[in-house]
């Protein structure tokens, strides 16, 4: 290794490996990189797959924190690689393992497919009565800013699958939902274009809903775009509770806004090209 | 959906626990201060106290909708931790059954207890 700089630390990387088709259970892998201010994780993790070892496997794709493909467990906190630098979490020593609640596709890749199958369970988009209007819309829904506020902090979402990791109650209970899709069921059940809360109280009121919430708060804690899951799954209970009491308020759906008369095409702004697919 | 019933009855059973404790605690430890549960006077377990509580039917109520509450609160928390460990369809069904069984025939034995002593202690 080359004369270290002022600014220089050398960090031992402790990596849990696992590959399926060779091994029978985890193991720990040590390096030892050479780390400046400013190194992400994942740029560590690309150093070493560069430098020490090509069959590292890890996941990523923007590295920039918004596509969140690059969770994993790092000194015992789910974490974004590519969001956190070395330096900020340690001086010495680094555990980088996968995230736990799922199982592992290799090394540091979790199989995040039940995440997604949970979370398509939901209906996560709106959901109009009006199916007319949802196969062939006539125009917006009108929303006010405030209507807005309330579920937009929650629209910021990326499905890490941080918050699934960080669960208590998920690492005992496989079968309950978790915060990220309790998290979307309340985004869209509260969105005033929406009509989808009975189909959706079906699912998140169910025997592995949000009745089984510990109200641990670790989903909060760790995700990477400040989004509070657990103030959605109380959320989500009080209107499931004021729903089956029957005192929950009726709100009405947004209405159509009419489309725009009397104005016309700005010259610089071009016709949308034509369908590439047949129209019914 | 039906946890969302389940849920809501643990809620308001626990609300009604918290508020009848509330008069036991009253009747036990801060009457020899207020004076109004335990007429005969001295300790609330008292003899004389213990028969002039059960003389009053609302004594008989209050003791059956505690064990109602109680008993509901209870199962309900305890069938909801022994589900998060990870049991089977089956094994969870048969939580259930028995559960409602035990509740059903502990608040009947404990229905029966405390009317009986307001019975008897209206002869007493």
């Amino acid at each position: 290794m080359a004369k270290k700089t002022q600014k220089e630390t050398d960090i031992i990387f402790y990596i849990h490996r696992f590959n399926p088709d060779v091994d029978s259970k985890p193991y720990t892998q040590k390096y030892t990189i050479r780390v400046e201010p400013g190194m992400t994780v994942l740029d560590g993790l690309h150093l070493i797959k560069e430098t020490q070892d090509a069959t590292l496997s890890y996941r990523f794709s923007c590295r920039m924190g918004v596509c969140g493909s690059c969770g994993m467990l790092l000194n015992g906190r789910p974490s974004l690689a590519c969001n956190t630098q070395i330096l900020d979490i340690t001086m010495k020593n680094l555990t980088v393992a996968p995230l736990p609640n799922f199982n592992i596709v290799k090394d540091l890749v979790p199989e995040l497919t039940p995440l997604f199958e949970k979370h398509i369970s939901i209906h996560p988009y709106v959901i109009q009565n009006k199916t007319d209007e949802m196969l062939d819309p006539t125009g917006e829904f009108y929303q006010s800013p405030e209507e807005l506020t309330k579920y937009l902090q929650f629209s910021y979402c990326i499905k890490c699958g941080l918050c699934m990791a960080a669960c208590p109650t998920l690492a005992t209970d496989s079968e309950y939902l978790g915060p990220q899709p309790m998290l979307q069921s309340y985004r869209y059940s509260i969105d005033t274009r929406d009509d989808g809360f009975d189909k959706r109280k079906k699912v998140v009121g169910n025997t592995h809903g949000v009745f089984r919430c510990h109200y641990a708060g670790e989903c909060s804690n760790v995700c990477p775009k400040g989004v509070d899951p657990a103030r959605a799954i109380q959320l989500m209970k009080r209107e499931l509770v004021l729903d089956y009491l029957k005192i929950k308020k009726h709100r009405s759906t947004s209405f159509i806004m009419g489309k725009p008369e009397g104005v016309k095409r700005r010259p610089e702004i071009p016709k949308a090209p034509p369908f590439t697919v047949e129209q019914k | 959906m039906k946890e969302t019933r389940y849920w809501t009855w643990h809620m308001l059973a626990g609300i009604v626990i918290l508020f009848l404790l509330g008069i036991h605690m009253i009747t036990m430890h801060l009457d020899a201060i207020l004076g109004w549960f335990n007429p005969a006077g001295g300790e609330a377990v008292d003899w004389g106290n213990v028969v002039a509580r059960a003389k009053m039917a609302i004594y008989a109520v209050i003791y059956i909708a505690l064990l109602a509450a109680a008993l509901y609160h209870g199962f309900y928390g305890f069938r909801t931790i022994l589900f998060e460990l990870g049991l089977k369809h089956g094994a969870q069904s048969i939580i259930n059954i028995l559960f409602v069984v035990m509740g059903i025939c502990l608040f009947v034995l404990g229905s029966w207890v405390a009317i009986k002593f307001h019975v008897i202690a209206q002869i007493a």
